[in-house]
């Protein structure tokens, strides 16, 4: 094995691994730890495929941003936090079984479709892949990218009305 | 990649990683000296001339000391907590370039570790990292004290982040790149950015004493409210360790302010004879420490309410108004504007 499949696999298993972790623990607060250590195996994915920029953002914006925010949360709320002892499964559990099977389902059949294209042996990485990013978002997708932005700005507006005082 | 760069690499890294781990040290001893001196009194001075040598009895006394994990804590994420506050920290100060290229056994050899295009972005991520060791050293110890710690710690750094962030982005656009290799050179010839961009300096200057939790923004471990914070149920080497990610983030953040407002390294001669510019750098490095320890010798400290009304409601929006300006500014300059008039 190359240094780069190695980690590739070790930043596979990391990821997975962690996903798993998460999932199975009874602890929120454990399990957002996991998620973390998800956010940054993806990281360390894009990094490997040559795209450093989306690798730092995923770590700025989830890990530094939206997981943090989420632990917030959770240790604001002791309910949440405390009782390891909760009961693992509540009357829910079938329903959200068939909705876990169907979008696991679709995804791997997505994947199965999908028409992956292969590096060429010798193939240059990516360079000015934040420049090819910038000029991306600004030109043929610059109605998707307003959208969202539209959305957050939405959802920004939103959270102060419920937070403000009356 | 050969093995001479294999081995420069691996000697600039260890090179850091010992001048920051003295830097610490120095600090300790530095930032007492010069906390006693604006208090009228006099400071540690017997373990060795001036007192020089008690960071190092400070060093064999922590590593001597008990070493307790309280029996409800999360041992696993008690043992964690200080490496994460500490790694992140010094991991950052790889892309800070100390002086120019030198010669030495005929080798060029340029005195930084990384020049990424993306490296202020990995500096900016690298800080945001920097926040969970508080949060689970808060969490991971089971007191409520520490806990408050670790909830102010959060919420803190998340809301000045965004703020330096975008006192960032305006050297970034106006040296068109995010490196600080170029960030530096963009400034030859005494244009320092810090002449071009006041406003930002300002905004970073404020942000980067929150993001270090220092003095008057070190709520996170106020000890007359919250015994020490998020740091509570520590002891020995795992407390000298969290004060280690504190001073070497300093250390790494004033590094990085150095290169985005002061002109780095650059100064007169200093292309010339490569030491003159690790001797400007070091200079003008000490005075932002200085200038870390001067405040929190002077200004009370903030209440929690101020603090975050300073962040959401003045910094964020000065430091979106300076962006906005700041872009007109360099699609001005660069499509000529004031050339017709």
């Amino acid at each position: 094995m190359t240094a780069e499949q190695v980690v590739f696999v070790l930043a596979a298993v990391v990821t997975l691994g962690s996903a798993l972790g998460m999932v199975t623990t009874r602890s929120v607060f454990v399990g957002a730890l996991w998620m973390i250590a998800v956010f940054g195996g993806v990281a360390a994915l894009f990094i490997l495929l040559g795209a450093g920029f989306l690798g730092i953002v995923q770590i700025l914006v989830y890990i530094g941003a939206i997981a943090v925010l989420i632990l917030f949360a959770i240790m604001l709320t002791p309910r949440v936090m405390g009782d390891p002892n909760a009961p693992r499964y509540n009357r829910q559990w079938p329903l959200v079984a068939v909705m876990a099977s169907a979008l696991a389902s679709l995804l791997v059949a997505l994947v199965l479709r999908t028409d992956w294209p292969l590096a060429q042996e010798g193939a240059p990485t990516i360079t000015g892949f934040a420049v090819e990013l910038g000029k991306g978002f600004m030109t043929t997708y610059i109605l998707p990218f307003e959208v969202a932005s539209v959305l957050l700005l939405v959802a920004l507006i939103g959270a102060i009305v419920i937070a403000r005082e009356e | 990649m050969g093995t001479a760069d294999f081995v420069e690499i691996v000697v600039k890294s260890l090179v850091i990683i010992w001048a920051l781990l003295t830097g610490f040290a120095y600090m300790t001893w530095f930032e007492r000296r010069v906390i006693a001196r604006l208090q009228s009194r006099v400071g540690p001075n017997r373990v060795g001339p001036s007192g020089l040598l008690q960071p190092l009895a400070d060093g064999v006394k922590l590593m001597f000391k008990e070493d307790i994990v309280p029996a409800e804590a999360d041992r696993a994420l008690y043992l964690l907590a200080p490496l994460v506050a500490v790694v992140p920290a010094i991991m950052a100060f790889a892309i800070v370039p100390v002086g120019p290229s030198v010669t030495l056994f005929g080798r060029t050899i340029p005195l930084h570790l990384a020049d990424m295009n993306i490296a202020l972005l990995y500096f900016l991520g690298l800080g945001s990292l920097g926040v969970y060791g508080v949060v689970l050293a808060g969490w991971a110890s089971n007191n409520k004290y520490a806990l408050l710690g670790g909830l102010r710690a959060s919420a803190q750094m998340i809301s000045y982040e965004l703020a330096m962030g975008l006192a960032v982005l305006s050297v970034v656009m106006l040296a068109g790149s995010l490196s600080l290799v170029d960030i530096v050179n963009a400034q030859a010839g005494g244009r320092w950015f810090i002449l071009l961009q006041p406003v930002a300096f300002l905004i970073f200057l404020v942000t980067m004493i929150a993001e270090t939790k220092r003095a008057p923004f070190d709520l996170p471990e106020a000890e007359q409210e919250l015994v020490a914070g998020f740091h509570t149920e520590y002891s020995g080497m795992k407390f000298a360790l969290f004060f280690m990610g504190e001073y070497i983030a300093m250390i790494a953040i004033s590094g990085v302010a150095v290169s985005l407002f002061l002109g780095g390294w650059r100064g007169p001669f200093a292309e010339q004879v490569p030491i003159l510019g690790v001797l400007y750098f070091f200079v003008k490095l000490v005075a932002f420490l200085f200038f870390f320890v001067w405040l929190r010798a002077t200004l009370p400290r903030l209440r929690y309410d101020r603090l975050m009304h300073l962040g959401w409601k003045v910094l964020l929006p000065l430091s979106l108004a300076n962006v906005v300006v700041t872009a007109l500014a360099v699609v001005a300059r660069d499509t000529g504007f004031f050339g017709l008039w």
